[in-house]
C-alpha cells in the first residue's frame, strides 16, 4: 500500500474535466473518506453529496473507477487501481457541480410509475392481513428495501440509450405495489409502466441487479411487470 | 403488427408476448435442427445425399416452414429496437426496416424450405 493516492475527481458540470489530487491513503478508507479529505484539505469549492455515512441515505452514490457505487460504504483498497481512483458523478443524470448530479428526473420517475400507495381503508377498518408467506408478499418483500440512491439508474444502458426510460428504481417500486393485495391502483399502474419507456424497454441486460448496494433484483421486477403487463394485454385490461 | 407504430402499452404487451412465444418456438427449432444436422451428417454430406431425403418429405417442410415464420416474428421485433436505440432511428422508420426485414426473411426462407422440399 503506498502512502498517497492519485484521484481524479470530476470537476465542472456536463461539461468539465478531471481534476488531480494527492490525498493521503489510511487504513479502512472510504471513498467518501477521500472525497471529504479533498474538500476539507485541499479544495473546499469540491460539490458533493452525502449524509448518514452508514449506508441508510442513499445520497452519496458516485461513479468509482467507471462504476455506480455508494461511496460511504465502498473501501479504496476494494476499488483502487493501484493508487488511483477515478471519481465522476453519476452517469445518465445532469450534473449539478462536480460530484453532486441533478435527481428530479430520476424521482420524477417514480411518480410517472404510479409508485404510490392507493389504498381503500381508512383508520376505521380492519387491519388487512397479509400473510408474510404469501407469494405476493415474498416477491413485494424482495425489493422494497430500494432507498433510491440511483445506482441501477445510473447503471443502465437502456436509460443512456432511450433518456424517457422510467429506469429500474422506479419500476422496481411499481413491482413491489403491484404485489400489495391492498393497493386499488393496479390498473392504472400497469398502464403506466408498460410500453415504449416502461417495463417493455428492458433488455435484461442486469446491470442493476448487479450493481444494486441491496442486492435487489429490478430486473426480475421489471420481468415480472412484463408478465402481468401481457396477462392484462390478452385480458384487454390494458386499453 | 400494424398496430406497432404506435408504441403503446397495449402494443408494447403485444409485442412481448410474441417474441416469447416465437423465442421459444425457435429454442425447440434449434435444438431439432442442430441434433437432425449432426444425425444427417454421420455418413458425409453431399448435396444429392440431403436433397434425396429432403424431397417430398412434407413433415421436414413443415417444420422448417414454422422454423421460418418464427424467425419472422421473432427477428423484426428486436431488429427494431436495435434502430431505435443503437441506430437512433424514429419509431416509424425503425418499423419500416423491421418490417421489410421481416417479409425478406419470410420469402427467402420459405423459398429455401420449396427449395429442398418440393
Amino acid at each position: 500500500m503506498s502512502a498517497t493516492l492519485k484521484v481524479k475527481v470530476w470537476r465542472g458540470k456536463t461539461s468539465g474535466s478531471f481534476v488531480d489530487y494527492e490525498v493521503p491513503r489510511l487504513e479502512s478508507q472510504t471513498v467518501l473518506d477521500v472525497v471529504t479529505h479533498i474538500q476539507r484539505h485541499l479544495d473546499p469549492s469540491l460539490s458533493y453529496r452525502f449524509a448518514c455515512r452508514v449506508g441508510m441515505c442513499g445520497s452519496c452514490a458516485m461513479t468509482v473507477n467507471g462504476v455506480a457505487r455508494w461511496t460511504c460504504r465502498t473501501h479504496v483498497s476494494k476499488v483502487a487501481d493501484g493508487d488511483a481512483l477515478e471519481i465522476a458523478p453519476l452517469s445518465n443524470l445532469p450534473v449539478i457541480k462536480d460530484l453532486a448530479t441533478d435527481m428530479r428526473e430520476f424521482f420524477d420517475k417514480w411518480a410517472k410509475s404510479h409508485g404510490q400507495f392507493k389504498g381503500t381503508k381508512t383508520r376505521h377498518d380492519e387491519f388487512e392481513q397479509v400473510r408474510p408467506e404469501s407469494r405476493e408478499r415474498m416477491a413485494a418483500n424482495a425489493g422494497i428495501e430500494c432507498i433510491g440512491c440511483g445506482v441501477c439508474y445510473a447503471s443502465c444502458d437502456v436509460v443512456t440509450w432511450r433518456p424517457d426510460f422510467l429506469g429500474p428504481a422506479a419500476l422496481n417500486r411499481a413491482w413491489t405495489l403491484a404485489n400489495d393485495v391492498r393497493d386499488n391502483a393496479q390498473r392504472e399502474r400497469l398502464k403506466a409502466v408498460a410500453g415504449d419507456v416502461g417495463c417493455h424497454a428492458c433488455h435484461t441486460q442486469g446491470s442493476c441487479s448487479e450493481r444494486c448496494p441491496k442486492q435487489i433484483e429490478p430486473t426480475a421486477g421489471i420481468a415480472g411487470l412484463k408478465r402481468l403487463a401481457g396477462r392484462a394485454a390478452v385480458r384487454g385490461e390494458l386499453e | 403488427m400494424s398496430s406497432a407504430l404506435n408504441p403503446d402499452a397495449v402494443t408494447q404487451a403485444k409485442l412481448w408476448y410474441w417474441q416469447r412465444i416465437s423465442a421459444m418456438v425457435l429454442a425447440l427449432c434449434v435444438l431439432v435442427h442442430l441434433g437432425g444436422m449432426i444425425y444427417a451428417v454421420r455418413g458425409g454430406l453431399s448435396a444429392a445425399e440431403i436433397l434425396g431425403r429432403t424431397h417430398g418429405n412434407w413433415l421436414f417442410g413443415i417444420f422448417y416452414a414454422v422454423f421460418v415464420f418464427a424467425c419472422a416474428v421473432h427477428v423484426p421485433i428486436g431488429f427494431a429496437r436495435i434502430c431505435e436505440e443503437w441506430l437512433g432511428l424514429k419509431a416509424g422508420a425503425a418499423w419500416l426496416i423491421a418490417k421489410a426485414l421481416g417479409l425478406v426473411i419470410l420469402v427467402m426462407g420459405l423459398r429455401a424450405v420449396y427449395g429442398v422440399v418440393a
